[in-house]
């Protein structure tokens, strides 16, 4: 299968993200810069972390408006799985592809360290290899992870079961002490209706391997690569 | 009769004697921008005319040296086709007027010197000193903190270079003068360095990147004076950091020279237009003639003087081949970035400034870069030297060891320095093998099996005591340090920050450093590549301590030999490597205890001394021991390595049981003849170089052992990883027994609690 990593002025993990489909797991992927319109046949999309337009506005504000937006709308609109990763994750907010926003974190600093997260729903195409409740330890890495939403769309979003990711402590339990940045419900990732398009905070892509610690974020890419599978061998 | 009164000169920080040679340069009265031109190219901070004839004391050659001082960073060939290519430096003097932006143009300044060589950056270190966390000047210290490690992570993490590594001391000294150097490490094809020289006569000469504004204005001349209660008006000097910018020329500039079109490339830096011009010119041996008209520009109405002085950030000078324009033009406006044409290569050897057709400046470039000039100050033996040397244990009461070991670990410069490095994305570029914190920064180099290890060490108390020493010690300690993390180490670059080198006793400890400096690479084997010197670090007539910062660079052929300071199994052996305790086995017999204690945390942070001799120092044995290390590793003997400095044996063995996972440990000292109270406190916390602490399982003991012999490095089982504590004893005797937790919770959380407090 293929992956698109979306490049965005100021993407810093569009090389993380390359490198853990294309050499961890050995799949096909390439760079697609953000004036562009075509996905170059690509079955699932990235939209990297990093600082997209500087992120001098509120984060993703900016990348909306890149013209790849459109047609990765277009591929969301289709089914298609597309992973917003840490700024990927706000742009899909600001782009309207997830309900919420983002706020400072409530200490206002940047948090860099391994948390844990518990896998709350496994019927997304980037979980469906984990058992429910699995816990992972996955890097974050940002200033402005603090998950917010309206009462009625969080009431929406947990009846609908679209949390997939809380952060959690080791025991997989989600308490205020493992919440690195005041996130709503200890929410880490949701998706949409659909169910096919996933944000997340933390960065499976820094967790690919035993080296840098953790391998425990490979099971999102390997899911995704299962989910294609299966489609393409539906009759 | 002069063209400038004296008031102008001294405004542009130059003596009467200099404004003579510019006009025997010249052969004539310079101009107003002229004078501007020459007062920024002779600043101390871009000409060394105070360092220069000394620094040439440092080896600078080498096997693997592609790239030695003198371009924009130096590089090492670590296989494989390969470079690193890397250099530190300071922003001390904007960081202090301006915290945040300080420090985060002084992560953009070094980084522009990495990419402008070919390099693609991958890791940022950071060496910072402040004043003390309490007392009269500690709520401004705080805040000076909490800006400088803000500035640090707001650019690094925003351009996607992953800070890996560091260190953080708190003294007196520094509380009117804190040092921010940054270092910076990039990986390039060693067959595609690009250099910053001009070539080809004709050739359009572009600038690329931020608009120029009147931001940093004579930046260069106010790093070349001392401070004092009006600094605050310099804030104006302080430029303003724009990362995503940086980022945009980064990516641009790489994806440029990929191709041939480029000729050479310089970032605008210190002293910006002036500095990139004249430098390319002279170091290509031609001439470079620009019209300021063409030069892009953020406020109206600037003059030639403004735009040739500016240090706005996020610049580019190129030169490219002519005929090529499009071609360059076409990258860079991928990037929304403006390539703009202002000016071409000349045959001259002057650099020719234009204001809409009008010459305002015509200098020779040599006379800019090669013919500045160069002194040779006086120096004197500091008097006070008689005074600290002495050091009377007798009168002072002994503090029991494990109160001692409590109080270093909640020391701000020993204590846990997660609170800073949570805030710089240490991992972004998924190649960071030990995380910030473990010892050695450790990133590997994807596609190849090598890693590289990188650490920055000084100790501006030991310079203090003995310049010379002290900066053996500082290159001793990063050496060992990249060396524990099983690297090779490879090649080095030093931040010499010192004050006022007018003053003969400033200028001597300057000269001493550098030759011991220079003493200690010959002996280990490290080429310097680079660096930076930062002078007149001086608030109110008082100077910071001598402090040489030494960024060594190692180089691991098996990334997967990587190592941390923390326990990894219980039941390990715990073997010290090196002479044995804090006084050191290879001292002279019948030492006092004195000798090991002197100039150590443990007399600073206990009874408030910074006295007596630096810590000792076998140049010989140390280059044992990096060999040693250099075998065990890639024999993968070792579980972990942890090397002895700050807070000596005790605080090392502390250390290595902390982000264990709860590993704790329980160690035997060898006692000699009778042990009185201060022969026990000197050999836990004495910080004798040479030594490190390292943890095998236990079948690897014995290889080990043969392996120390081999090398000719003194090795002594002391201890066994386990159990939930820490415990020591001196010859049986009882000195440590402490809760694992309990000792980590102190350490871990004693500099967060600073930053708890309301601010002041």
């Amino acid at each position: 299968m293929k992956f698109a990593v979306v490049v965005f002025p100021g993407s810093n993990c569009d090389h993380d993200a390359y490198h853990a489909a294309r050499h961890v797991l050995g799949q096909d992927a390439v760079f697609v810069w953000h004036k562009e319109t075509s996905l170059q046949g690509a079955d699932a999309v990235i939209l990297p972390g990093g600082f997209s337009h500087g992120d001098y506005l509120r984060t993703g504000a900016i990348a909306r408006f890149s013209p790849v937006m459109n047609t990765v709308t277009a591929f969301a609109r289709g089914g298609g799985p597309v992973l917003g990763i840490c700024n990927g994750f706000q742009i899909l907010l600001e782009a309207g592809l997830l309900p919420g926003a983002m706020l400072r974190n409530k200490d206002l600093k940047f948090h860099c360290e391994h948390v844990h997260l518990r896998v709350e729903q496994t019927d997304t195409p980037f979980t469906l290899r984990a058992p429910v409740g699995q816990t992972l330890r996955i890097p974050i890495a940002h200033g402005e992870g603090n998950y917010f939403a309206e009462p009625d769309v969080l009431r929406d979003l947990e009846a609908s079961r679209r949390v997939v990711f809380r952060y959690c402590d080791t025991s997989g339990i989600a308490t205020p002490g493992s919440n690195p940045n005041g996130a709503v419900n200890n929410i880490a990732g949701i998706c949409n209706e659909g169910r096919n398009v996933v944000g997340l905070m933390p960065h499976p892509e820094r967790a690919c391997e035993p080296a840098l610690g953790s391998a425990d974020g490979l099971v999102l890419f390997e899911s995704v690569v299962s989910a294609l599978a299966a489609q393409a061998s539906l009759p | 009769m002069s063209a400038h009164d004296s008031a102008v000169l001294e405004r542009h920080g130059l003596k009467p004697d200099e404004y003579d040679r510019i006009v025997q340069a010249l052969g004539r009265e310079p101009s107003l921008t002229e004078l501007g031109i020459f007062s920024v190219m002779w600043s101390e901070h871009c000409s060394y005319k105070s360092s220069r004839i000394h620094l040439k004391k440092l080896p600078t050659r080498g096997p693997r040296v592609l790239q030695g001082p003198g371009e924009n960073a130096g590089a090492v060939d670590i296989g494989g086709g390969l470079a690193a290519v890397f250099k530190i430096e300071s922003h001390n003097h904007p960081s202090f007027i301006e915290p945040y932006q300080g420090a985060a143009t002084g992560v953009g300044g070094i980084i522009r010197d990495i990419f402008t060589m070919g390099a693609r950056p991958i890791a940022l270190l950071n060496s910072l000193r402040f004043g003390p966390m309490d007392g009269a000047t500690g709520a401004r210290t705080r805040r000076t903190v909490e800006g400088v490690v803000a500035g640090i992570a707001g650019y690094g993490n925003s351009i996607g270079i992953p800070t890996i590594g560091g260190e953080i001391a708190f003294e007196d000294c520094y509380a009117g003068n804190p040092l921010v150097n940054v270092m910076c490490l990039g990986i390039a094809r060693s067959d595609a360095l690009v250099k910053g020289n001009a070539g080809g006569v004709g050739n359009p000469v572009y600038y690329v990147g931020a608009r120029t504004g009147r931001d940093g204005i004579h930046g260069a001349t106010m790093a070349s004076a001392e401070f004092d209660d009006r600094s605050a008006e310099k804030r104006p000097a302080v430029q303003v950091g724009d990362p995503f910018m940086e980022k945009l020329l980064l990516e641009a500039c790489l994806e440029l020279m990929k191709g041939d079109a480029l000729i050479g490339v310089q970032d605008m830096g210190a002293a910006g237009l002036t500095c990139a011009t004249s430098e390319m010119g002279a170091r290509g041996g031609c001439g470079i003639e620009i019209d300021v008209q063409h030069v892009p520009q953020r406020e109206t109405g600037m003059t030639p003087y403004e735009i040739m002085l500016s240090e706005s950030q996020e610049r580019m000078l190129l030169v490219v081949k002519r005929g090529r324009e499009a071609e360059v033009e076409a990258i860079f406006q991928k990037w929304d970035l403006h390539a703009a044409r202002i000016g071409s290569v000349t045959e001259t050897g002057l650099l020719q400034v234009k204001s809409r057709g009008e010459t305002v400046a015509e200098i020779p470039n040599a006379a800019l870069v090669d013919e500045a000039p160069v002194y040779d100050r006086p120096t004197a033996r500091p008097r006070y030297l008689d005074e600290v040397h002495r050091l009377d244990l007798e009168s002072l009461t002994p503090v029991s060891p494990q109160q001692a070991l409590g109080s270093l670990l909640s020391s701000p410069t020993i204590a846990s320095k997660r609170w800073v490095y949570r805030q710089y994305d240490h991992m972004v570029r998924t190649n960071t093998l030990v995380l910030a914190g473990m010892g050695a920064g450790v990133v590997r180099v994807k596609g190849t099996p090598r890693a590289l290890a990188m650490s920055t060490d000084g100790n501006g108390r030991y310079c203090y005591l003995d310049p010379r020493r002290g900066a053996m010690l500082a290159l001793a300690e990063a050496a060992r340090n990249v060396a524990c993390a099983g690297a090779v180490p490879i090649g080095a670059t030093n931040c010499l920050n010192f004050g006022n080198p007018e003053k003969p006793d400033i200028m001597w400890g300057l000269v001493e450093a550098i030759e011991g400096l220079s003493d200690a690479c010959r002996a280990l084997d490290i080429p310097i590549t680079g660096g930076n010197v930062s002078l007149y670090n001086e608030t109110d007539g008082r100077a910071i301590f001598p402090t040489p910062v030494i960024g060594v660079v190692g180089l691991i052929e098996d990334a997967s030999c990587a190592l941390g300071r923390s326990f990894r199994a219980a039941g390990s052996e715990i073997v010290l490597l090196g002479a044995s305790v804090g006084r050191g086995d290879a001292e002279p017999k019948g030492r006092a205890a004195s000798a090991g204690l002197g100039g150590s945390e443990y007399l600073k942070i206990l009874h408030g001394l910074i006295a007596g001799d630096v810590p000792h120092l076998d140049l010989e044995a140390e280059r044992a021991l990096l060999a040693l290390l250099a075998k065990a590793t890639a024999g993968r003997l070792l579980l972990s390595a942890h090397d002895c400095s700050d807070g000596g044996l005790a605080v090392t063995l502390a250390e290595s049981a902390f982000d264990s996972g709860g590993i704790g440990c329980l160690v035997d000292l060898p006692a000699e003849g009778a042990m009185g109270e201060w022969d026990v406190l000197a050999d836990l916390f004495g910080e004798a170089g040479g030594r490190v602490v390292v943890s095998v399982a236990a079948g690897s003991l014995g290889p080990l052992m043969d392996l120390a012999a081999e090398c000719g490095v003194p090795a002594r089982r002391v201890g066994r990883t386990g159990g939930d504590r820490i415990a020591v004893t001196v010859g049986g005797r009882a000195a440590i027994d402490w809760k694992l937790a309990d000792a980590e919770r102190l350490w871990s959380e004693a500099l967060a609690q600073y930053f708890a407090r309301p601010a002041a």
